[in-house]
């Protein structure tokens, strides 16, 4: 009876040693390549950061974290085989969703099926359906479009816009974004007189400018991903958009990545468009300023974005949103660790977080920023203040809007 | 010959002009002069798909298609290795300006894109049915034994062939690239429409396929103005399904 009390003790030592040297696997899918892929690689550098230094500081519940990140090439249709796989085959502890809107609602269902603990990544209203409490998205908008649409739409007012143009990818974030675009519209008495969807992926923009430009808006709200952005603001330099447009821009991903950025130059000027971090003095913060200079050196090594302003300090915020749930509740359970979430302010390198019912920020801080005075594609020009002017909300705010026409001179 | 791996080779047309501009080319002359390097590259391709697969028998059914789609994913591999992910744009005189006509304004870089591709496609249908070695191209597509009876080498004639096409690759991977920004996925998007071209047009005819990708653009537009975005997509397809019902040889093909 001792030998058996004895075996049992030591076989139970046994197993806890090897649970104790399995790591904590993390698993995503990311785009790597696609229209995302820019963005998606630095965000993945990012995260990869974090979990080197949380591995020199002795990873998580004192395991080394094995982080597991697969290719979805921004391809919606592929991103629920690349989680199933994650967590029926690789067995991941703890699940990040892939960066963007697109790539992340088709897993939406399974996580709540399934009833696990998503944190989201730079999604926009992936939960609005769904309602699932274990999805917490870090991204700076908040949830419904008011706090992204509604900076815009107000400075557009503020300039005497009385009314808007609305054009709009087909695809979920864009249609999400441009859906509360236009109820922010209606309800601020706004007369619609263009609203085209066009097919994502679009190159030539020639006609829909046109349109644009023949409605004779005020306002002109866009909601695009990047090479699609990349074409528009060509199409608007090529084209025009006309005398009357006083706001134009919005939602327009990509021209937040340096590649672009830096090919487009002093098209941008006059721009008003979305951005998580501008370095302007409203922004400034030591620590994202710390890890940028730690990922600049990085960033150069691996050829992804050299900025790194849009998607990296947020994407290392969420390692640091794991590191500290998981060593608070000394747990991978992924009920304990949603309630933590949930309840706690979650202190990280992009401010400190308290989420809403809905698993988004329950204060948001998007910023609407105008490009001015780019000259040239010199990259280190957007390292400097006044080239990105935050012109909302009001606390962030370094400068008023200028008439379009006015900061294209 | 399944070669699926043409819209990759667009791509890195489109890259090798972005290279070549970053030491001041223009983009147009870039892809002018990518041409015989890109003619040499695809002599080579084919050497080699011929020395492993068609020399052999074995480029029946899916094997030949593996073999350019390896391929494929070799280019957008390598692309992705030497440049990144992002989205590459060029600049040009051309680029960012406009031609008005009265209250309209077309943008440069799409006239430059068109008039070269037409001159490009004229030249090519001249080339087809007015040399010995382009008719022999017509008529290898045709029939091998026959050509062989002629007195010429099938073999030396595809290579020729796949030389050429891949020529044509460095010089729309310029007007690609003058009319907006790639990454080096973007193939994955142009092989459908690329299919859809060359089967509506009728396989072998340069004029059916200038006019396949004007119905196809047109058609597109309309029922994107029209039917919504969402159909959009469906439309390539669409008409290449219809007029494979009603002509199977395509609109122009013989």
């Amino acid at each position: 009876m001792k030998f058996r009390h004895l075996l049992a003790a030591v076989l139970a030592a046994f197993s806890f040693a090897a649970v104790a040297q399995q790591p904590v696997k993390i698993g995503m899918s990311m785009p790597q390549t696609g229209p995302l892929g820019g963005g998606g690689k630095a965000a993945l550098l990012a995260l990869n950061m974090w979990v080197e230094d949380v591995n020199a500081k002795g990873g998580l519940l004192g395991r080394k974290v094995q982080f597991i990140a697969y290719d979805d090439q921004t391809n919606p249709g592929v991103v629920p085989g690349i989680y199933s796989k994650l967590l029926d085959i690789d067995k991941v502890d703890l699940l990040i969703a892939p960066y963007g809107t697109n790539v992340t609602a088709p897993i939406m269902p399974m996580v709540k099926q399934r009833d696990l603990l998503l944190m989201g990544n730079f999604s926009f209203d992936a939960n609005a359906q769904i309602k699932h409490d274990k999805w917490f998205n870090n991204a700076p908008w908040g949830a419904g479009a008011l706090a992204w649409g509604g900076t815009f739409l107000q400075a557009g007012r503020a300039l005497g816009g009385k009314s808007i143009a609305i054009m709009a990818a087909d695809a979920e974030f864009a249609q999400n974004l441009c859906s509360g675009g236009r109820v922010i519209a209606k309800a601020m008495g706004l007369q619609t007189v263009y609203d085209q969807n066009y097919p994502p992926n679009s190159v030539d923009f020639s006609s829909i400018i046109r349109a644009v430009r023949a409605a004779k808006p005020d306002i002109v709200f866009i909601c695009s991903y990047p090479a699609e952005s990349a074409a528009i603001v060509r199409a608007v330099a090529e084209l025009g958009v006309g005398p009357t447009v006083k706001i134009i821009g919005g939602g327009m991903v990509g021209l937040q990545f340096a590649p672009i950025m830096e090919a487009l130059g002093p098209l941008l000027n006059g721009f008003v468009n979305y951005n998580s971090y501008v370095p302007e003095k409203t922004m400034d913060n030591p620590a994202v300023r710390e890890f940028l200079k730690r990922y600049e050196v990085r960033a150069k090594q691996e050829k992804v974005d050299p900025l790194g302003f849009y998607l990296p300090p947020f994407n290392y915020a969420i390692g640091q949103m794991l590191e500290q749930a998981v060593g608070a509740t000394k747990s991978l359970d992924h009920k304990v660790l949603a309630d933590y979430i949930r309840k706690n302010e979650m202190k990280t390198m992009v401010g400190n977080i308290r989420y809403d019912t809905v698993g988004e920020w329950a204060k948001p801080n998007l910023v609407m920023a105008q490009f001015r005075g780019i000259k040239g594609k010199d990259l280190d020009q957007f390292r400097q203040q006044g080239k990105q002017v935050i012109i909302g909300p009001a606390a962030m705010k370094t400068g008023e809007i200028i008439p379009f026409d006015k900061a294209r001179n | 010959m399944p070669h699926v791996a043409h819209p990759a080779f667009l791509v890195l047309g489109a890259y090798a002009t972005y290279l070549l501009t970053t030491y001041g080319i223009d983009p147009l002359l870039a892809g002018l002069l990518l041409m015989p390097v890109f003619f040499v590259f695809g002599l080579g391709v084919y050497q080699f798909y011929y020395s492993t697969f068609e020399g052999r028998g074995s480029d029946q059914g899916l094997r030949g298609i593996a073999f350019f789609f390896g391929i494929a994913f070799i280019v957008q591999v390598g692309l992705i290795l030497a440049f990144g992910v992002d989205q590459r744009l060029v600049d040009a005189d051309y680029i960012g300006t406009s031609v008005e006509f009265g209250d309209m304004r077309i943008p440069q870089r799409m006239l430059v894109a068109f008039g070269v591709a037409l001159a490009l496609t004229s030249a090519l249908a001249l080339y087809l049915s007015r040399t010995f070695t382009g008719r022999a191209i017509k008529a290898v597509a045709q029939d091998e034994g026959a050509l062989r009876l002629m007195g010429a080498n099938p073999v030396r004639i595809k290579r020729w062939a796949f030389g050429i096409a891949t020529a044509t690759c460095a010089i729309a991977g310029a007007l690609l690239i003058i009319i907006g920004p790639v990454e080096p996925g973007l193939d994955r998007l142009y092989i459908g429409r690329t299919f859809c071209v060359v089967v509506l047009a009728g396989l072998g005819s340069m004029s059916g396929t200038l006019a396949a990708g004007l119905i196809l653009g047109v058609a597109e537009s309309v029922v994107l103005t029209t039917a919504g975005t969402a159909w959009a997509p469906a439309v390539a397809f669409g008409i290449l399904l219809i007029v494979l019902g009603v002509r199977p040889a395509g609109l122009f093909g013989r």
